[in-house]
């Protein structure tokens, strides 16, 4: 009978979890530098060797303040951080404030049509630390590469894509998405995560 | 210092022979004028059908009706003879291919790397052998006897100069090597060996046959010092393929390429080099493309060249058709290993970051990653510049007001009618000495969307915002 699988497994595996327990999971995230967002994700952090999911609304809404101080830990470490086919500049005074060896930081400029694979070659290559990507143009299979390869490189893929994207299923360990309060402000809502039923709360940046 | 020779019996012959998938059917180099075409040398094969070298060529169609012809090329032999030098090169740093026809190495400086004589002449042998060149060697204190022991018996090694010398006064004046046609007149004089020669007053052998003569037999004996010219492995690559036929695709074209770049690394590795620039020019009937291969550090593993290659190959349009392909590198600087922490728990299949970059720019173009650093100017759009390559401590920008993590290449309209002011204005003026001259006013502005911008308006003025930057 192949059919049958024992529970233990699936649970060890991670793909079966108990509802409503919070399960004991090994808190093996990388601290995002945030403590109210490591309270929040099951793993403490952001998960290791997978691919992050940003939804956003627009550029320019936060994003950057949210992983800056993760970037700047893994550049001081003497990690390599790889940032694809930026929107925008990134701008070098505000970059070095945050903390970010800019010795360590590798912007690669490329077509719409070679970050993809820019990206990927990034992650899979297992020479950075971290990479930034915007796949503007990424379908499920796209992502699922995106997410094998930062698993076999063992770093941190952090994907920035529209916030329309949200209804799409991803492969991606985590998602947030960046959701606009009239009063509160931007804040961050966990759509998936690993290891857990995603945490009904949301996170709110400090005021930048 | 004990000197070893490898005499290379039929190195014009086992240079065609290698190349020749067949090397057992009869074939003869052929030479000499047209009407006048002579039998240069002759393989087993065509050896034991009766062809020998120097006869005719009318007369060997007579023997043997079948057999190839390969024209006889003295350049050809000086190739393969320098190919031999670069290939003995990994065994002695004192190579000379001073003597045509063979080799003279030094080798007692190798014995400690590897290993006493007979497991040198085992590894010298069993790698000529792979090469396909035919051999004699010998072992002698001095070049000269090592290249006159190699043509008297395969084999022989002498490594004491008393020995040595014994064994020299034995050699016959005719197989000495003597300069020129001497050992011959000395044999029809009547002397026979070298013992007799050397007991003939040096005057009289200096008056009857010149200097030359005396000078060769105090090199023989070790007592005069022997100046070779030593092999030194170029300080360029450029090697050539023909394709013999017509080529208009990339894929036809990856397989002369790997070989090129195997023989590229090859030729590093045996001068410790890499290499940072390199050319491949595809050949045209008339004319030749240029394809740039640069990184930004020396390498030289074989595989990421091939492939770096091949990304900046197949970006080339090839219009017409190629026939041959020739890789120059002029430059071989040297190669620093990238140092990696024995402990260092990586992936296996790490790829470092200069290889990832270099495969990077291969595809995307060559300024496709850059770094960014602060620059020391106020205005905004000129207080970062990009950084290519490697090295260079980034200095600390200047303290300033809060500045935004994205910039706009260019300032661009505010779409937002009515944003909310959060702090500013921060006033620049500056730039007056390059005519670029900047007068603004910087705020923080909060859009409808919640996006925080960098925007500017001319001085004084709160409105007409030009976005200049996202606090993201």
């Amino acid at each position: 009978m192949g059919a049958v699988v024992a529970l233990d497994t699936l649970l060890a595996a991670r793909t079966l979890w108990h509802a409503g327990r919070s399960a004991a999971i090994a808190a093996d995230g990388e601290p995002t530098g945030h403590a109210a967002l490591d309270a929040l994700l099951p793993q403490g952090g952001w998960p290791r060797r997978a691919l992050t999911e940003l939804l956003l609304p627009a550029d320019g809404v936060g994003e950057l303040a949210l992983l800056l101080p993760t970037l700047a830990r893994f550049t001081q470490a003497g990690g390599t951080v790889a940032v694809i086919a930026p929107p925008y500049i990134p701008y070098a005074p505000a970059w070095q404030a945050a903390g970010v060896d800019l010795a360590l930081l590798e912007i690669v400029e490329a077509a719409p049509r070679d970050a993809l694979w820019a990206f990927e070659q990034c992650l899979r290559s297992g020479a950075c630390a971290a990479v930034l990507g915007w796949p503007l143009h990424a379908d499920g299979p796209a992502l699922r590469r995106l997410q094998v390869a930062a698993d076999s490189g063992e770093c941190l893929g952090f994907a920035l894509r529209d916030r329309r994207h949200a209804a799409n299923p991803s492969p991606a360990a985590l998602r947030l998405e960046a959701v606009r309060d009239a009063h509160a402000g931007t804040h961050w809502q966990v759509r998936k995560c690993r290891g857990g039923p995603a945490p009904a709360r949301s996170f709110a940046l400090a005021a930048h | 210092m004990l000197w070893a020779c490898v005499l290379l019996p039929q190195l014009a012959l086992d240079a065609v022979l290698r190349r020749r998938p067949d090397p057992d059917a009869p074939l003869a180099l052929v030479g000499g004028p047209a009407q006048l075409r002579t039998l240069h040398a002759v393989n087993a094969a065509a050896a034991q059908a009766g062809l020998r070298a120097g006869m005719r060529l009318t007369a060997a169609h007579a023997l043997l009706p079948d057999f190839a012809t390969v024209d006889y090329d003295p350049q050809a032999e000086t190739r393969a003879q320098r190919f031999l030098a670069a290939w003995a090169y990994r065994h002695s740093s004192l190579v000379s291919a001073q003597w045509p026809g063979c080799l003279v190495l030094e080798v007692r400086a190798s014995f400690r790397l590897l290993g006493p004589w007979p497991r040198i002449e085992a590894r010298l042998r069993e790698e000529l052998g792979l090469l396909g060149f035919q051999h004699r060697l010998a072992l002698a204190p001095t070049p000269r006897a090592a290249h006159v022991f190699a043509g008297l018996r395969d084999g022989l090694a002498v490594m004491q100069p008393a020995a040595m010398a014994e064994l020299l006064d034995r050699v016959p004046v005719r197989r000495a090597r003597l300069p020129d046609d001497t050992g011959e007149r000395l044999h029809r004089m009547g002397i026979r060996d070298l013992r007799t020669l050397r007991g003939l007053p040096r005057d009289g052998l200096r008056r009857r046959f010149g200097l030359p003569l005396l000078e060769h037999l105090d090199r023989l004996h070790g007592q005069a010092d022997d100046p070779l010219a030593y092999y030194a492995p170029p300080d360029h690559f450029d090697a050539r393929v023909e394709l013999g036929y017509e080529v208009e695709s990339h894929m036809a074209l990856l397989f002369p390429l790997r070989r090129l770049v195997g023989d590229l690394c090859t030729c590093l590795s045996i001068r410790d080099g890499g290499v940072q620039r390199f050319v491949l020019r595809l050949e045209h009937e008339e004319g030749h493309t240029d394809v740039d291969v640069g990184l930004l550090a020396a390498e030289r593993e074989p595989a990421m060249l091939f492939e770096l290659t091949r990304h900046r190959l197949e970006r080339v349009r090839i219009d017409r058709p190629v026939v041959g392909v020739r890789l120059l590198a002029r430059e071989l600087p040297p190669f620093v290993p990238a140092a990696r922490d024995l402990f260092d728990t990586r992936p296996q299949q790490q790829l470092p970051w200069p290889q990832l970059r270099e495969r990077l720019r291969a595809r995307l173009g060559d300024d496709a990653v850059h770094r960014v650093a602060p620059a020391g100017d106020p205005r905004p759009e000129r207080a970062w510049r990009r950084v290519q390559g490697d090295g260079g401590r980034i200095a600390q920008a200047p303290a300033r007001p809060p500045r935004p993590a994205w910039l706009l290449p260019q300032p661009v309209p505010l779409r937002d009618p009515h944003p909310r002011i959060v702090s500013g204005p921060e006033r620049l003026e500056s730039g007056w000495w390059d005519g670029d001259d900047a007068r603004r006013d910087y705020y923080v502005l909060e859009t409808s969307q919640g996006q925080r911008a960098w925007a500017f308006a001319p001085p004084g003025e709160q409105g007409g915002w030009m976005l200049h930057g996202w606090f993201a």
